[in-house]
């Protein structure tokens, strides 16, 4: 697994990005639903979101506020229907609230139209799914290269292959590799344009422990290394002991916010 | 089964995009197989029904002049029942309202109830007076298109004699359906000739043709032989100046009207066939996808112990519901458009009625057809619903498996990600990709097919009324005057020049063939005749020696450098042999061409000539038309502009109709099939293409992805379809040539330019109906979802 690390240092520095440090224990007495005091990128102001299907109303989410800093490692924790689905696909530019504010940096996303939403997950947001969502028909470089076309401050679609260690199945269509393999492609068609957020919605869902393990490895990484704003949504309490915060959704309320005074390595978590 | 009734009718209201273009392309098919048909029989029973009334003749002949006691030998030959001897003389009108002279033709009719045959079918007002010298009968066609009512009058210079007319009736004639002057022309131009009938008596005299008779209508017993009766009648009116004897099959109105309804019967099988494959085809693609998405809810169903002949029922239902749909709507469009075309064939051919009445058996035949094209499109995706077992059903389709293409393996560099996944996809299903591109192919082919005959006509009109004929007006004397009326003609007003020409009826006779024709004999060096050669260039006039028409020497096996026998049809009927000198490439007529001087050289005549052809100031043909139609010895005016006018407009009215309904019909094939194909591609990938808007990807983007597949399709089916619209265009050109005329192989590059266009709309609208799906794709949905 360290030639992902390797690899990641490597890239890292042509990209010329800041490497941040993490947050010291000074930060504690920070209220833990603000990120830290610099580089808040992400703002949540009382967002809610009502879903209305026929007669049935239903309230998704419930004024929630968050602030998030980058390069912050987020676990979105709740069982299903708690909200944490709604509140992804509303910062990650797939859905509007229907009352709030959401921003990130200079975008407005709460009042931004189709065009404006799309624009802003062009050029900010990285997505990986459970189910990896790859298009079938082109080959792993290509599906790669297929968002590098679009994406202004990309890297070598190559790069991003190496750097998930799939250097050497880049020509194999997604039905010829294995699940892991396939998130891992998945993964690196993400940070291929370099996101400044890089959302997962149940990354590790569909597999196997081991394979799972490495997933979060890359993931890690990709926060530490290229300083990406990472929020990950899971079932799988285990992983929160690597986020640097954990929020915690029930109905569609955030109900706690916890910092980890130490970050666990993936290696170190078990399930 | 009332559940999956029930489930079967919100399945059609859920896929109801493509239920409607395979409705659309059914309900088209059945409604051209209804229209066509129908119309084949009507016509056919119409025309069965009318001759067997009004006692169509069999045999026709025509001669200058023979005396009465010769057709008692004409009764006398063996097979024959009836003969009718008559008078039939074309002259000039004058006719109210009609700048122009028209031509008329004038027929003998006996008294009515005599059983005479070709009976005229009187429409309204009486029969003719019997001793009245200046009644007529007016042909419906000519009387309604100038306005002719009883009690009318027209002049008519009958043997160099001004006459007055006065209509007393309107009829119809079964040898008339057709209402056309023969030679050069085409189409009928019902205001400038005009059949009309008179007492024997008073056309006798009027032609100082008493005792005598010029034309013979002769019907046949049961199983005569018409070829022996033909030559029988040959041999004893040649002495006459008879042209030859000729059956039905030669007879300008039977002739048109029999191949028009011969058109219907094949067009009533082609083009309902087209449809019904496509529709065919829009099932199966449909279906099988239907079946793929419903995967889980068959092995639902047959997990609660439904049969696997339940389900292929319930599919099969489904199937035969959408056939149903577009059968009726299109037996209702087939009705209403047969009575429309019935209306306008009526106008067209006068039968004393048409009666469209479709045939119970047509209907039940098209519901056959549809029922076996709904089936045959569903079988196989039905087959594999049934065959399914309930727990791999249960489980997901398994993934598309793609392979490197040929793109891939002959190592095209293709730099856009989009266009790959394009051209895979399209590699992945050639089949598919194969029947939607035969289908857009077939409605271009439609569309060139239909301009190119368009094409067509308009390239005969250029070669004979642009190329060949330079004349305004032609006019014809009565009988050969000498060359000196020329000098007349020269000074009348308005003229700027004229050429005369002699035409004689001769017979060619090359080795064992022989053919009748006439011999045109044109001054040399002639700048309104011009003889146009198979390069396209001008061919000159021999000083000795014949030119003739491809046509004609095609017919007679002669080459140029060979002799034919000419043998002269009337007064001294010498016989000579002529040299070949060249041949012309004419659309019209089977004509022979020579010096004027020679011809009147052979003909042991002086200068000699049978009319000539003007060159008119146009401002002064009114004064001109005046003073034609005075003159005795003008036995027709043709004025070139009215015959192209009338021409174009014959043609407008009669392929406007069948035009813009066969347009319609190929866009919606091209409409449906490419509507039908995005749409399945839509649903088989909107998990892929959702993915890609959460990637970034515009809605354009991804739409002109979606697109592109069917743009594709439509690119590479584009030049086949001109292919195949060029090759049949050449096929019916090969085929609706006869000895009258030769279809020109032409199709314009506008024709390519509408059969285009007609797609590019077809293209656009499917996109934009599809794209406004794409625009509802629900990206979030994507995200939690498995294949």
């Amino acid at each position: 697994m360290t030639f992902i690390t390797e690899n990641l240092a490597e890239i890292s520095k042509p990209l010329g990005r800041h490497i941040h440090a993490g947050f010291g224990d000074a930060m504690a007495t920070v209220p833990h639903n603000t990120a830290s005091v610099a580089e808040v990128v992400f703002h949540v102001q009382s967002v809610s979101k009502i879903y209305q299907t026929g007669d049935v109303t239903v309230t998704a989410l419930r004024g929630v506020s968050l602030d998030l800093a980058a390069g912050e490692f987020i676990v979105i924790l709740g069982p299903s229907g708690s909200g944490k689905s709604t509140l992804l696909n509303i910062m990650g530019g797939l859905d509007t609230p229907t009352t709030g504010d959401v921003r990130f940096r200079d975008h407005w996303l709460s009042q931004a139209g189709d065009a404006g939403l799309t624009q802003f997950r062009r050029e900010h947001v990285g997505f990986v799914f459970q189910f990896y969502n790859l298009i079938p028909s082109l080959t792993a470089l290509e599906n790669v290269t297929l968002v590098t076309e679009i994406a202004e401050h990309a890297m070598d679609p190559r790069e991003a292959l190496r750097l998930v260690g799939l250097t050497e199945r880049q020509n194999h269509f997604p039905s010829q590799l294995s699940g892991g393999e396939q998130q891992r492609v998945a993964i690196a068609r993400a940070i291929a344009k370099t996101p400044d957020i890089l959302l997962c919605d149940e990354p590790t869902g569909a597999l196997d422990y081991p394979t799972a393990k490495l997933i979060l490895d890359v993931l890690a990484h990709v926060n530490q290394e290229l300083h990406t704003l990472v929020a990950v949504i899971t079932h799988n309490t285990a992983i929160a002991d690597m986020a640097d915060r954990v929020i915690r959704l029930r109905s569609g309320e955030i109900t706690e916010i916890t910092r980890n005074v130490r970050k666990s390595r993936p290696d170190e978590l078990e399930w | 089964m009332a559940m999956l009734g029930r489930k079967l009718v919100r399945d059609l209201l859920h896929i109801r995009g493509q239920a409607i273009a395979i409705i659309l392309v059914i309900a088209c098919g059945v409604a051209a197989f209804v229209t066509m048909r129908s119309m084949y029989r009507s016509l056919l029973r119409s025309q069965a029904d009318y001759y067997a009334r009004y006692r169509f003749a069999d045999v026709f002949a025509e001669f200058k002049r023979a005396p009465d006691w010769v057709a008692n030998r004409i009764r006398e030959i063996p097979g024959v029942a009836q003969v009718q001897p008559r008078v039939v003389m074309d002259v000039t009108l004058n006719v109210p309202g009609l700048k122009e002279p028209a031509v008329g033709r004038l027929i003998s009719m006996p008294a009515e109830d005599s059983g005479a045959l070709n009976e005229l079918f009187l429409r309204s007002g009486r029969f003719i007076d019997s001793h009245a010298a200046n009644e007529v009968i007016a042909s419906e066609a000519f009387a309604s298109a100038n306005h002719l009512h009883l009690g009318s009058t027209l002049q008519a210079i009958i043997h160099g004699r001004w006459q007055q007319l006065t209509v007393v009736g309107i009829a119809l004639s079964p040898e008339y359906i057709y209402e056309i002057r023969g030679g050069a022309s085409l189409f009928p131009d019902n205001r400038r000739f005009g059949v009309l009938w008179m007492s024997p008596e008073a056309l006798q005299a009027a032609l100082d043709m008493q005792g005598a008779f010029n034309s013979i209508a002769v019907s046949l017993r049961p199983h005569a032989s018409e070829p022996e009766v033909i030559a029988s009648m040959d041999r004893i009116l040649d002495r006459y100046g008879c042209l030859g004897a000729y059956g039905r099959e030669d007879q300008i109105s039977h002739r048109f009207i029999s191949d028009e309804i011969s058109q219907n019967r094949i067009s009533a099988m082609i083009i309902p066939a087209i449809f019904l494959v496509v529709a065919g085809m829009l099932v199966h693609l449909s279906f099988s996808r239907l079946v793929n998405m419903q995967r889980s809810e068959i092995a639902v169903i047959k997990a609660f112990g439904f049969t696997s002949r339940q389900i292929a029922t319930h599919y099969v239902q489904f199937s035969l519901l959408i056939a149903s749909v577009g059968y009726m709507l299109g037996c209702i469009v087939g009705w209403a458009f047969g009575i429309r075309l019935a209306k306008l064939y009526a106008e067209f051919y006068r039968f004393p009625i048409l009666i469209y009445r479709p045939e119970l058996s047509i209907f039940l035949w098209a519901g056959f057809i549809c029922a076996v094209t709904a089936v045959a499109g569903a079988l196989a995706p039905v087959l594999r619903a049934a065959a399914l077992p309930p727990a791999e059903a249960m489980r997901p389709e398994s993934p598309q498996q793609f392979s490197p293409t040929l793109m891939d393996r002959l190592n095209v560099r293709v730099r856009s990600a989009a266009l790959r996944m394009i051209v895979r996809n399209l590699e992945r299903r050639p089949w598919r990709a194969l029947a939607s591109a035969f289908a857009i192919c077939t409605a271009i082919m439609i569309v060139v097919v239909e301009f190119g005959m368009f094409d067509s006509l308009d390239r005969i009109m250029e070669l004979q009324f642009r190329d060949t004929q330079r004349e305004d007006i032609t006019v014809t004397f009565n009988e050969a005057r000498s060359a000196s009326v020329r000098q007349e003609l020269a000074h009348l007003p308005g003229v700027i020049a004229s050429e005369p020409f002699r035409a004689v009826p001769v017979r060619l006779r090359f080795r064992h063939r022989s053919r009748k024709t006439s011999l045109l004999g044109l001054a040399s060096g002639s700048r309104m005749r011009l003889m146009i050669d198979q390069q396209g260039r001008q061919a000159l006039m021999p000083p000795d020696g014949l030119i003739l028409s491809t046509t004609l020497a095609e017919l007679l096996h002669v080459a140029p450098g060979e002799s034919v026998q000419v043998e002269v049809l009337e007064g001294h009927r010498l016989v000579r042999s002529l040299p070949v000198a060249a041949l012309v490439d004419e659309p019209l007529g089977t004509s022979a061409y020579m010096e004027l001087n020679a011809l009147n050289r052979i003909l042991l005549e002086g200068n000699s000539i049978s009319g000539a052809y003007l060159q008119v100031d146009a401002a002064r043909q009114q004064v001109l038309y005046q003073r034609l139609k005075t003159l005795p010895a003008v036995a027709a005016v043709a004025v070139k502009k009215t015959t192209v006018d009338s021409f174009r407009d014959t043609i407008n009215r009669s392929m406007a109709l069948s035009l813009g309904t066969l347009i319609l019909f190929a866009a919606i094939i091209a409409a449906g099939m490419i509507y039908n194909g995005a749409r399945i591609a839509l649903s088989e990938r909107a998990r892929e293409l959702a993915t890609l808007r959460i990637l970034g990807f515009t809605r354009q983007e991804i739409t002109s992805i979606l697109l592109g597949e069917q743009a594709l399709i439509t690119l590479f089916a584009l030049p086949f379809g001109f292919l195949a619209g060029y090759g049949l265009c050449a096929q019916m050109a090969a085929r609706l040539q006869t000895e009258l005329y030769r279809m020109p192989l032409v199709v314009r590059p506008t024709s390519y330019a509408w059969a285009f266009l007609m797609v590019l709309f077809s293209a656009i609208l499917s996109g934009v109906l599809v794209g406004r799906r794409i625009a509802h794709l629900d990206m979030i949905s994507v995200l939690k979802s498995r294949e």
